[in-house]
């Protein structure tokens, strides 16, 4: 087996050593029920590198790529380019093969890393710091809602109906054996958002309120007057953004009043890898910063004076504050925090302005184009790089069938909001610097034909 | 001292904020076609403050960066409780596929069901080498599959109407454990151990009741034990009307040789980053699949892979609403899928060991560890070894280096001068400054010897001379020791423009 290097004769030699007759000595404290004498029954043996490669190669074959064709799919995950150094990089193996930076003085280069990215996550967010990253956006936004209630000590978090429905599942499984009483808003179909009633709602129980911004549908909105009134009431204001590219061009939700803002970051540096692994952003206030979860890395200085950076402020954490923890968070996304750096370095401020530019360009292009179209109507009003389609019938089927035609068209409504008969007919269209000219006619014509 | 600070190919790196700039860009970017803007008017017009990096400047700078970094591919990184195994290049390839890197999580289902199969038959091959009926895939990290296992209990027992409100677990279970019990809603109490570091299962029977709702247990255990009462503790759990968590973070040491079905455990997450090699990237990601008994099967989160006749569906909240078999689910953990790029290379590393490698994998890695204790066990302290083998992991305390003034941390940071990363410190909390040796099965005896060659020789001289050059260590890394009470005194969490620049502009 390639991957292991003792040999028959070193096995002898260390047994000899240790003092054992053989290798099954050494399992004795198993109980005789559960010992097995053989390789488990049914599975298959080892085997080559190259056969390995043929089994998983025939498998990937078997699935439509985003960038086979024209791709039109968001709702939480973007297909961006990304630049091919942020791939080298990642693959250096003092990054991809080391671990969580317990010992500081052989770890600088990931603690560097994680200072960058932080200060780059809360500069983006508009935030005063920001934690070395959380699994995804939506447990994010989880743990988010738990430090609201630790921070303002009340239990009632109200979620905007703007927020993508698998955060909002996310949060009610993880809150249903907890206190905290979470108030959720469906959506209905129309263009405007539900931030006037949240504002009329907010009162002295509130521990916070939750938005998405732009929302799931697409929608930008201005959050100033929720975050007074969250404000005027003692609760926070959580702002959730699953498309980080939007923060190149749309005002942040630090200048808007947010006290808390959280992310998913795949859209930088990160590719679809159908789901996962992402990338978690966490960011707020420096006063909060104790009732923050998750790794935080510092700067300090060494025994000569000279700077250096750890992981600091660990009594938040599970491995010394143990049931008290405020996350019990160990493993994150530290590589694809790395991968976000270093393709936000890349591109630096003006190149992410560019970039958002162009995503919000393309998608107005589109969205006049497809708004045209017969029995298609653009519902989102003002949007960055998504907005969401009204469609003469069931957006679900028209999927599929758009697929079979090559073209993969958006997101329904209906596999987001199983079992709402009002929302069936919508489908959220994501455009990014990644399509063509010739992806936009493909999609217009397989639109033409599919609505037939 | 050098002009540079540089020392030869030790090369010192300023933090991309001061050596950027915001109009710097290393990406060429197509135009921005001319459009009326949709933004409403929420344009952000104030500067964000991120600077730029030429592409040369960018890879030098991570190259450099990189540099002051110990990873695995370098040498040994005896990490217990980690699993810092050898990362095979072939996983990293096969990930990368467009097949599997460049799909989208909400693509229809009958555009992705090579990326469906390959989940389940991930999902089998943990199922079978676990013997346990049910796997959940979704988990994100090992402590996301804990949260994963005990929110299923939890509504298993919020399902008859039970409200127990306890859960037991050993001192020495790493501290993901209490923080998940709690997260549920739970008071977490303590089970003792016995001398030889073994839950004791007269104290653990005694302390069931009605009021206990599960038991966590790492097995083989954080002190690199194997729970020999194991199955004694399931069928006392089980009368008690209670479940049994395993923490299956050491199933390295049993991977092929021992299925925890076997062992009458109820859930179990198991880290693919451990067992499965796929790379911790420094912290992450991970990924955490949950295995599950009969029991709690029915309150698998969603979503989750099924296979009808050939083809593979994806079961999310719409399946779930539609059907009754699944009303009993807790509910969605994360907003997609689960780690795919971690299932690949959890899946590329299963097929190229197979049933057998994989076996030979849990015994080479207990060899490893047992040839470490008993290479050292003279001169260390090693609380347990007397009760018998340890199984993937060696266990020392400093207790050796009493009346030196000089402890585990000393012992760490003068390995690293030695040109190792040391092993884990101060965990478990049940023996006193606890250094947890895990080698690997990925080891050579070459490189254990050399190990075992530093370790003794660090531990003769810290007996044997003056404690100042150990309190000092390490003196030949990037850093000397840093000095963490001050970070957590004034926490310094972002760059800041230093105030005369600032003022300047
Ligand atoms: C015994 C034990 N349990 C749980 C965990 C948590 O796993 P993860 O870091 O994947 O969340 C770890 C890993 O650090 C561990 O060693």
């Amino acid at each position: 087996m390639r991957y292991l290097p003792l040999t028959p004769d070193d096995r002898r030699d260390m047994l000899r050593t240790i003092g054992a007759p053989d290798i099954d000595a050494l399992f004795a404290d198993v109980p005789a029920a559960a010992r097995l004498d053989g390789p488990i029954a049914g599975l298959s043996h080892h085997m080559p590198e190259m056969l390995v490669e043929r089994h998983l190669g025939r498998l990937a074959a078997r699935n439509m790529t985003a960038g086979g064709g024209p791709f039109f799919v968001g709702a939480g995950a973007y297909k961006h380019h990304v630049p091919a150094t942020v791939d080298h990089i990642i693959q250096r193996g003092e990054f991809l093969t080391s671990y969580t930076p317990y010992q500081p003085e052989i770890a600088q280069g990931t603690l560097q890393v994680l200072f960058e990215f932080q200060t780059q996550v809360a500069r983006l967010t508009g935030m005063e710091v920001a934690n070395a990253s959380m699994y995804d956006g939506s447990t994010a936004m989880t743990e988010a809602v738990f430090m609201a209630r630790r921070v303002t000590r009340r239990t009632k978090a109200l979620v905007s109906s703007g927020v993508h429905p698998h955060y909002v599942n996310v949060l009610k499984t993880l809150t249903r054996f907890t206190d905290d009483d979470v108030v959720v808003r469906l959506p209905d179909f129309t263009p405007d958002d539900d931030l006037a009633e949240l504002a009329a709602q907010v009162d002295g129980a509130t521990s916070c309120v939750v938005v998405q911004n732009p929302n799931v549908f697409g929608h930008v909105a201005d959050l100033a007057p929720l975050a007074a009134a969250c404000h005027a009431a003692g609760a926070l204001l959580i702002v959730v953004v699953t498309e980080v590219v939007s923060l190149g061009l749309v005002r942040s939700p630090g200048e808007m009043g947010a006290d808390i803002v959280v992310g998913e970051g795949q859209s930088i540096g990160n590719g679809l890898n159908f789901g996962g692994p992402y990338l978690g952003l966490f960011a707020c206030r420096e006063r909060h910063v104790r009732q923050m979860p998750g790794r935080l890395c510092g700067e300090t200085v060494d025994a000569d004076g000279r700077r250096g950076f750890v992981l600091t402020l660990s009594t938040r954490e599970q491995h010394i504050r143990r049931e008290k923890a405020t996350s019990n968070i160990c493993t994150n996304s530290g590589l694809c925090a790395l991968a976000f750096s270093v393709h936000l370095s890349l591109l630096g401020e003006a190149g992410l302005r560019q970039l958002a530019a162009l995503n919000h360009a393309r998608a107005v292009q589109l969205a006049d184009r497809l708004g045209r179209i017969d029995g298609i109507e653009v519902v989102t009003r003002n949007f960055f790089n998504e907005f969401t389609l009204r469609l003469p019938g069931e957006a679900r089927p028209v999927v599929r069938k758009l697929a079979d035609r090559g073209v993969l068209g958006g997101v329904s409504l209906g596999r987001l909001y199983p079992g709402i008969r009002d929302l069936d007919r919508g489908l959220i269209v994501a455009v990014t610097e990644t399509a063509t000219d010739a992806d936009f006619d493909a999609f217009e014509d397989a639109f033409d034909e599919v609505l037939a | 001292m050098t002009y540079t600070g540089n020392r030869g190919l030790q090369l010192e790196e300023p933090l991309l904020f001061e050596k950027g700039a915001t109009d710097r860009c290393g990406v060429d970017l197509p135009s921005v076609p001319e459009v009326a803007s949709r933004l409403g008017g929420l344009d952000r017009h104030r500067p964000i403050g991120l600077p730029g990096l030429s592409e040369p400047d960018t890879v030098r700078h991570y190259t450099r960066l990189s540099r002051q970094n110990y990873a695995i591919d370098m040498g040994i990184f005896p990490l217990g409780s980690c699993t810092m195994k050898h990362n095979p290049r072939l996983n990293e390839k096969l990930a990368r596929l467009p097949g599997f890197a460049d799909i989208h999580p909400l693509q229809p289902e009958a555009t992705v069901q090579g990326a469906l199969a390959l989940i389940d038959e991930l999902a089998t091959w943990l199922k079978t080498l676990t013997n346990m009926p049910e796997v959940a895939m979704s988990p994100k990290a090992g402590a996301h599959g804990e949260l994963c296992g005990m929110l299923a209990i939890r509504a298993a027992h919020d399902a008859t109407g039970d409200s127990r409100k306890v859960v037991l677990v050993p001192e020495s279970a790493h501290g993901t454990n209490p923080a998940t019990a709690a997260f549920c809603g739970y008071a977490v109490e303590n089970i003792p151990a016995d001398a030889r570091g073994r839950v004791d299962l007269a104290a653990l029977e005694a302390r069931l009741g009605p009021d206990v709702a599960a038991v966590m247990i790492t097995n083989p255990n954080t002190c690199g034990l194997f729970e020999p009462d194991m199955i004694a503790i399931g069928a006392a759990v089980h009368a008690a009307g209670a479940f049994v968590y395993c923490d299956g973070a050491n199933f390295n040491a049993i991977v092929g040789r021992v299925r925890p079905g076997d062992l009458g455990i109820d859930a179990m997450h198991i880290n693919l980053h451990k067992t499965f090699s796929t790379p911790h990237g420094g912290g992450g990601p991970g990924s955490g699949p949950v295995v599950f008994s009969a029991a709690l099967a029915p309150f698998a989160p969603l979503p989750f892979v099924r296979r009808v006749g050939d083809r593979y569906e994806l079961v999310e909240e719409a399946q779930a609403l539609a059907s009754s078999d699944h009303d009993l689910s807790f509910g969605r953990m994360v907003a997609f899928h689960g780690q795919m790029g971690m299932f690949v290379r959890a899946l590329s590393y299963i097929l190229s060991h197979g049933a057998d490698g994989l076996r030979q994998v849990a015994e080479d890695a207990v060899l490893n560890a047992n040839y470490v204790l008993r290479s050292l066990e003279d001169v260390f302290t090693a609380p347990f070894a007397a009760s018998g083998p340890c199984m993937h992991e060696a266990l020392f305390s400093d207790d050796f280096l009493d009346g030196t003034g000089l402890s585990t941390l000393d012992f760490a940071k003068a390995l690293i001068d030695e040109g190792f990363h040391p092993m884990t410190m101060y965990f478990p909390l049940v023996v006193h400054g606890a250094m947890l040796v895990e080698p690997t099965e990925t080891e050579s005896k070459a490189s254990l010897d050399q190990l075992i060659g530093a370790m003794r020789s660090v531990a003769t001289r810290m007996l044997a001379e003056a404690a100042e050059t150990f309190k000092a260590a390490p003196h030949l890394a990037p850093r000397r020791r840093l000095d963490e009470t001050a970070a957590a005194r004034k926490p310094v969490l972002t760059w800041r423009e230093p105030a005369g620049l600032a003022a300047a502009e």
